[in-house]
Order: C-alpha cells, then sequence, then structure tokens
C-alpha cells in the first residue's frame, strides 16, 4: 500500500519568471585604496545589476574605476563598502564555486604550456579526467577559430591568436559569467573587428552574461546590450545607456553604419564628456 | 650559406683560440727565460740563437709556466699510457673528484631548493633563515673546509663524505638564490588567474610558481655544478688525500711539478664543462615552450 506523496516542493530552479533573474547585483559599492600619502577612491557609490544573458560595457577613461568594479566582481579586490552579489552568493562564494571566467587584459598564457594544456588547465584545477578535459578543449578552441593550433605554443601565435585561447581558456569551464578586462586593447583595429563579431555570435551561441570593460565607444556599442557609462575619480556610474531597444541582439559589422548605432555611440561621448574625461 | 657559417662562427673562434695560444707561448718565452738562460751559463753556452732559446724555453722539464703541447703531451701520457684504474691515469682522479663534487651537488640541490620553498612559503624565514643563508658564503671555502673534514672525521666520517659536504656547501647557495628568485618570478597576472580557478595553494605551486621558476633553477643549477668541481678539488687538499684532481695538484706542487698541476688544472676545467654542458642538455628537455615574450 502506498502512502500518498507528499506534495512536491517546487523546484528551485528556473521558475519560468526568473528569465531575467539577476546575475550581479552591486550595491552602493565603494572602493578606498590607502596609499602612503593619500586614499585613492577607486569607486564611490557604484549600484548595477546586471541581468542573466546580458551584454554589459563598462566604458571610460583610464582609472576611472571600472577595471577594479571588475575585479570586485570577481573577488580579486574587496569593496571597503556596500554590498556585490554574484549568481545570489558573496564574490568569494562565487568564486571558490568557480562561477565567472576571467579574460585579462593580455592572454596571460602559460608559455611552458602548449595551447591545449593552457586551455585545460583550469579543467586540471578543478580534477576532471584527461580524456574529458582534452574533449573540452578541443570544442573550444574549435568554437574561437584555433581548431588545428592545439599542440602550438603560445609564442607561435599572433597576440589575436593568444586573446583567442584565453577566451577558450575562460569558456572551458561553462561559467554562466564571463569577465573580460579590456580583452582586445592591445590588437589593432582590423583583429579587433574580427574578434568582436566572433565575440558577439559567441555571446548569442552561448548565452552567457558578460562584462567587458573598453575604452573604444564604437566597441562598447557594437557589442553590448547595456553600456555603463563611468568617470574619473571617484569611480562613479554617469550614465546606463539601453541599446537593444534601437539595435537588434544579432549583429554584424554592418550596423555600425546605422544612424541608431550613431545616435547611441553620441550619447556615450556625451556622458563620458560631461564626467569631463575629455580634459586635458 | 657554408662560407657565411665560416664568417659568422668559425672565424672569431678560430682567432680567439689563436690568440690564447700565441699569448700563452709568448708567456711561457718570457717567464722561463731566467731558467734558460741559468742553463746556458752553467753550460758556459755563450752564443745561441733565438730559434735555440725558444726550443729550450718551450721544454724545460719544470717550467715556470709549461706550454699547451707539453701539458697536452703530459695528458695523452697519463690518459693512454695506464689503465683507467691506475693513480697516474688522469681520468681516475678525475673520476674521484666527479664522484664526491656529484655527491655534493646532488645535496646542494635538495637542500636548495626546501631553502629556497621555505623561504618562499614561510614569511618568517625569510628574516630569520637568509642572513644565515648569505653569512655562510662569506666564510672563505678554503677556511672552512679543515674545519668540516676533522669534525665529519671526528664523527667517524671519511672518505667521500666530507668531501661532498664541502661541495654542498657550494651549491646550495646559488640554488637558493636563484630558486627563491624563481618561485617568486610568476607575474601578477598568472597568480591573479589561479585565485579566479579557486586553486588551492599546492596546485599554485605546482602549476605555477615550480614552472615558471625552472629557468631560474637551471641557471643556477649552471653555476653551482661548476662550484661543486671546484669545492671537491678544495676538500681533496686538506684530506691529502691520494686520488683526486685536487691531491694530483698538491703532490705537483710538492715536486715543483708544474706540468703535472696544469694537466690537472685542465682536466678540471674539462670536467667542469661538461658537467655544464649535461645541465644545459637537461634544461633543453625539462624546460619546454620558449619563455618570455608572451604573457
Amino acid at each position: 500500500m502506498q502512502a500518498p506523496l507528499p506534495p512536491v516542493p517546487p523546484p528551485q530552479t528556473v521558475p519560468p519568471a526568473a528569465i531575467a533573474r539577476t546575475i550581479v547585483d552591486a550595491r552602493n559599492v565603494t572602493l578606498t585604496y590607502q596609499t602612503a600619502d593619500k586614499p585613492v577612491y577607486a569607486l564611490s557609490d557604484v549600484s548595477l545589476k546586471i541581468n542573466k544573458g546580458d551584454f554589459i560595457s563598462l566604458i571610460g577613461p583610464s582609472g576611472c574605476g571600472k577595471t577594479t568594479l571588475m575585479r570586485t566582481i570577481a573577488d580579486l579586490e574587496q569593496p571597503t563598502s556596500g554590498e556585490i552579489i554574484v549568481n545570489g552568493m558573496t564574490p568569494e562564494a562565487a568564486r571558490l564555486k568557480r562561477a565567472y571566467g576571467y579574460v585579462f587584459q593580455a592572454p596571460a598564457l602559460y608559455p611552458w604550456r602548449s595551447v591545449e594544456r593552457n586551455v585545460t588547465l583550469p579543467l586540471e584545477i578543478m580534477g576532471m579526467p584527461a580524456a574529458e578535459r582534452q574533449q573540452r578543449a578541443r570544442d573550444h578552441l574549435e568554437m574561437v577559430g584555433l581548431a588545428g593550433f592545439e599542440k602550438k605554443f603560445p609564442w607561435q601565435l599572433s597576440g589575436g591568436m593568444q586573446q583567442r585561447v584565453s577566451i577558450a581558456r575562460a569558456l572551458a569551464f561553462e561559467p554562466d559569467l564571463l569577465l573580460m578586462d579590456e580583452p582586445f586593447g592591445a590588437l589593432d583595429e582590423i583583429t579587433r573587428d574580427h574578434l568582436n563579431l566572433q565575440l558577439t555570435r559567441l555571446w548569442l551561441q552561448t548565452q552567457k552574461t558578460c562584462i567587458f570593460v573598453t575604452h573604444s565607444i564604437a566597441e562598447a556599442v557594437f557589442l553590448s546590450t547595456r553600456i555603463v557609462v563611468m568617470s574619473p575619480r571617484p569611480g562613479k556610474i554617469l550614465d546606463v545607456i539601453d541599446c537593444e531597444q534601437h539595435l537588434p541582439r544579432e549583429r554584424t559589422l554592418d550596423i555600425r553604419e546605422t544612424p541608431e548605432f550613431a545616435h547611441i555611440a553620441q550619447r556615450v561621448r556625451e556622458g563620458l564628456m560631461e564626467g569631463h574625461s575629455y580634459d586635458d | 650559406m657554408m662560407t657565411e657559417r665560416l664568417r659568422t662562427h668559425l672565424l672569431p673562434v678560430a682567432v680567439m683560440a689563436l690568440a690564447v695560444l700565441a699569448l700563452w707561448y709568448a708567456g711561457a718565452l718570457w717567464l722561463n727565460a731566467p731558467q734558460v738562460l741559468d742553463g746556458f751559463a752553467r753550460a758556459h753556452t755563450d752564443h745561441w740563437t733565438l730559434s735555440e732559446f725558444a726550443r729550450q724555453a718551450f721544454s724545460q722539464k719544470r717550467p715556470i709556466l709549461p706550454t699547451p703541447d707539453q701539458i697536452a703531451s703530459e695528458m695523452v701520457q697519463s690518459l693512454t699510457g695506464y689503465p683507467v684504474t691506475h693513480v697516474r691515469n688522469l681520468l681516475f682522479h678525475t673520476a674521484v673528484t666527479a664522484g664526491s663534487a656529484l655527491t655534493g651537488f646532488g645535496m646542494g640541490v635538495v637542500l636548495g631548493i626546501l631553502l629556497a620553498i621555505g623561504i618562499v612559503q614561510v614569511k618568517t624565514l625569510e628574516s630569520s633563515l637568509l642572513p644565515w643563508v648569505i653569512t655562510s658564503q662569506t666564510i672563505p671555502v678554503l677556511a672552512i673546509a679543515p674545519m668540516v673534514v676533522v669534525i665529519l672525521g671526528n664523527i667517524g666520517f671519511s672518505g667521500l663524505l666530507p668531501k661532498a659536504v664541502i661541495s654542498m656547501y657550494l651549491c646550495f647557495f646559488p640554488i637558493t638564490i636563484g630558486m627563491v628568485k624563481g618561485l617568486r618570478s610568476a607575474d601578477p597576472l598568472s597568480l591573479d588567474l589561479m585565485r579566479t580557478y579557486s586553486a588551492n595553494g599546492q596546485q599554485t605551486f605546482w602549476l605555477l610558481r615550480l614552472p615558471s621558476a625552472l629557468p631560474y633553477l637551471f641557471t643556477s643549477l649552471k653555476i653551482a655544478v661548476a662550484a661543486s668541481v671546484v669545492g671537491a678539488i678544495v676538500a681533496e687538499l686538506p684530506t691529502g688525500g691520494q686520488a683526486g684532481l685536487g691531491a694530483r695538484l698538491l703532490s705537483g706542487s710538492y715536486y715543483g711539478q708544474t706540468v703535472q698541476i696544469w694537466s690537472a688544472l685542465v682536466m678540471s676545467a674539462l670536467l667542469s664543462v661538461s658537467l655544464v654542458w649535461l645541465i644545459g642538455l637537461m634544461e633543453r628537455f625539462v624546460v619546454t615552450g620558449k619563455r618570455g615574450g608572451t604573457r
């Protein structure tokens, strides 16, 4: 005889309304560095909500705290006050759970490891079996257009290719959140266009949430669903521009010629000017 | 192609070698001149030609500076004239010295690396241990070698071990210093990367710190292996040993056998060079990928 089953508790995963759920929630984040002579105010009262599937660009002049904000989300820096929630956890818990992949300004590949073994590095740390991590590396290298380069060493690759390897490495353990700190800053414009196109496709295909730091207005407008304009010290958010109202999610390089694109770019530029980014 | 290689590679090498040889022979002529003149005076030879003078200067039995060909023929005679196990064969002495040098080198590598890991991993060791490591190298090895031999002899160790300990004493220092620098050479970005993977200390050590230290380690190993030969030879002097290049140097100087001394010197140089070369060979297998230039 069977006892009636107790009512099933509602599953914790994805109630339909939570499709646009918040992945990163920064509330009144302030970060002050104590230097020898005077404190440096890197971030001042920054609040920002980032939803799942968003592509957010942080734009602003050098030293405006955009990298600091991202490093704070990644738990590489700790805020002086305020709170950040990443994936419903503290940034530290999120880091320990490997909730995000980080792409640095430089590729930061390990020169003694082949391309493939660079991509498998995080998988090795997670303790994934060798055969599986090799397959993962191959898949992700193919995704960034580097199939066939597995056995090469980083120095045999161009700067753009090295940065693609580092993107494959960040994607390899399939985090929900991808943090990219000026990944294409050191590359020439042609390579940059090409990688931007590849990145926007990758983002659509993998449905990841991306946070992207850049100085380039065109890059920010081309890639983002929302653009966060920041002012220099103390780093503050001046404007948040919603691009999705004007531009489709799926983008090609031609959209850069449209009036909508120019309009958003103009608004970003105005925002930067308002923050006196064009002083001196 | 071939002539290009000849011009850029072989020619400078040949010119340099010839210059060294010419200087050497000139030196022999100059330094052995008093002996030769003395000989002429004793034999009442008043009229001698320059070529006769040179021939005499280059073939003294106990020259102040023997010529390269004298040393070469002494070495060939020693290496081919006796079985390898014979005390008159230089290879026998080289093997004895190499044995204690390599034992000491091995001990020095272990000690040096362990000290470096300790200094890097434990903050307080840097201020408490490093000064002792540095002080140890300010004492001349010639001063400490007899002490080590006496102390170890007193507690029942003789033969290879005291010599190896002195080699180790010279070896571990460059390894510790190089390895400390190497273990700290990982750039901040690579360390941040490890943090984003929430790698633990051990994983960071094995996957990042150790591999980035290897080029530094091998540079230190080359210095250390050459120092280990010096250590072994110095250690052979106070032991009054019957075997080893040091013993050979000592007996040569007792009897004024300068050719024998120089042969032993050349042999020790050859030994060091081949050991350094071996380390370089190992480096090529162990240190994969081209270092530098990529980040």
